[in-house]
C-alpha cells in the first residue's frame, strides 16, 4: 500500500525556516499569516504498514525533535 | 596510542583528523563498511556531510556497519570523539543526548570561535583546565544544539556540558551556548567546532591539539 508520513518540528522548537517564510509572505502582499512551520512529507509503498511506526521512530523522524503522523496507512 | 578515524561517503575532514591525531600518536583510517576497529584506542567520527546529509544530518551514517562497532566500543568505555557531522552522528546514534538543528540564521557559517572549557575531566579535555579558552574554527549550517530543558539541566548537573561558546562567540542559536557535550562517563564527547583544523600556529591556532593530547593521556 501507499503510505504518506508527515514529519513536523515539535511545537516549541524554534523553526527558522518557518519564520523566514512568515517574514517573506507580507513582502509579497500576503497579510495575516502566522505560525508557519515547515516539515517534510515522505511517500512510500510498503507491504506491511504495521512497520511504519517503527520506521518513523528509528529513521524517518528524530522523535526528540520531530513529530510524525502516518496518513493513508489504513490497510 | 592509536587513533582510528572513520571515513564515510561524504566525509571531508577525515584527512585533517588523521593528521591532527598523528601529532600525538598513530592514526589509521577506518572504512564505514568495515566491522573492525583494528584495535584502536580511540575513535574519531569526523566532520563532513556523511551520506550527503540526506534525510537529516548524521541520520544515515549511524546505520553504517562500523557504527555498530563504535556503539559497542563506546558502551565499554572506549574513547570516541565526534566532530561536527560526527557530533550529529553520535547524537542520532543515541551515544550523546540532544540533537543539532539548522542554525538560527539558516546560513552556513565559517569562523574562528573561542570556546570555554567547562569540564576538564572528560577523556577528551583532561589536558585542559577549567576556564581554558580555546581558539578553534567552526564551519557548519546545522549546529544549533538543542535538548529538552530537563535534559539540559541534567547535562549541566552531571558536568556533561564540556565546551561552551565564550561570551559573544555563539552564532548558531545553541541552547545555553553549548558547543560540546559528553556522555555520562565522559569517554564520548561531541562538539561542533573543529579541533583538527587548529593544530598548527601556521593556520592561526594550535589550541585544538589539547583534545587529542587528552585522549593520549587517558591511553597512557
Amino acid at each position: 500500500m501507499r503510505a504518506r508520513i508527515l514529519i513536523r518540528p515539535k511545537a516549541g522548537i524554534l523553526d527558522p525556516q518557518g519564520q523566514a517564510v512568515e517574514r517573506a509572505l507580507p513582502a509579497l502582499g500576503f497579510e495575516g499569516v502566522r505560525n508557519v512551520h515547515i516539515g517534510r512529507l515522505v511517500e512510500l509503498d510498503v507491504e506491511d504498514p504495521a512497520q511504519l511506526p517503527a520506521m518513523c521512530e528509528q529513521l524517518l523522524a528524530n522523535p526528540l525533535i520531530e513529530d510524525y503522523e502516518i496518513l493513508g496507512a489504513a490497510a | 596510542m592509536r587513533f582510528g578515524v572513520i571515513q564515510f561517503p561524504g566525509s571531508c575532514d577525515e584527512r585533517d583528523a588523521l593528521a591532527a591525531a598523528s601529532r600525538v600518536g598513530d592514526a589509521v583510517l577506518l572504512w564505514h563498511r568495515d566491522h573492525d576497529l583494528q584495535g584502536v584506542d580511540a575513535v574519531i567520527v569526523p566532520g563532513g556531510f556523511s551520506y550527503g546529509d540526506y534525510l537529516r544530518a548524521g541520520a544515515l551514517a549511524r546505520f553504517s556497519p562500523i557504527m555498530v562497532e563504535v556503539e559497542r566500543f563506546a558502551r565499554h568505555g572506549g574513547l570516541v570523539l565526534g566532530i561536527c557531522n560526527g557530533f550529529q552522528v553520535l547524537c542520532e546514534a543515541g551515544l550523546l543526548s540532544g540533537a543539532l538543528l539548522p542554525n538560527t540564521s539558516l546560513r552556513f557559517v565559517c569562523r574562528q570561535v573561542l570556546l570555554d572549557v567547562v569540564n576538564p575531566a572528560t577523556s577528551w579535555t583532561r589536558a585542559c583546565e577549567r576556564g581554558d579558552r580555546l581558539s578553534i574554527p567552526a564551519k557548519h549550517q546545522t549546529g544549533r544544539y538543542w535538548a529538552p530543558e530537563p535534559v539540559l539541566d541534567e547535562l549541566e548537573a552531571n558536568g556533561q556540558v564540556v565546551l561552551r561558546y565564550a561570551t559573544g562567540n555563539g552564532f548558531n542559536g545553541s541552547a545555553r551556548d553549548i558547543a560540546g557535550v559528553s556522555n555520562h562517563a565522559g569517554n564520548v564527547v561531541g562538539l561542533m567546532p573543529h579541533p583538527e583544523h587548529a593544530v598548527d600556529p601556521l593556520t592561526g591556532s594550535a589550541d585544538g591539539l589539547a583534545l587529542f593530547e587528552s585522549a593520549a593521556l587517558v591511553a597512557a
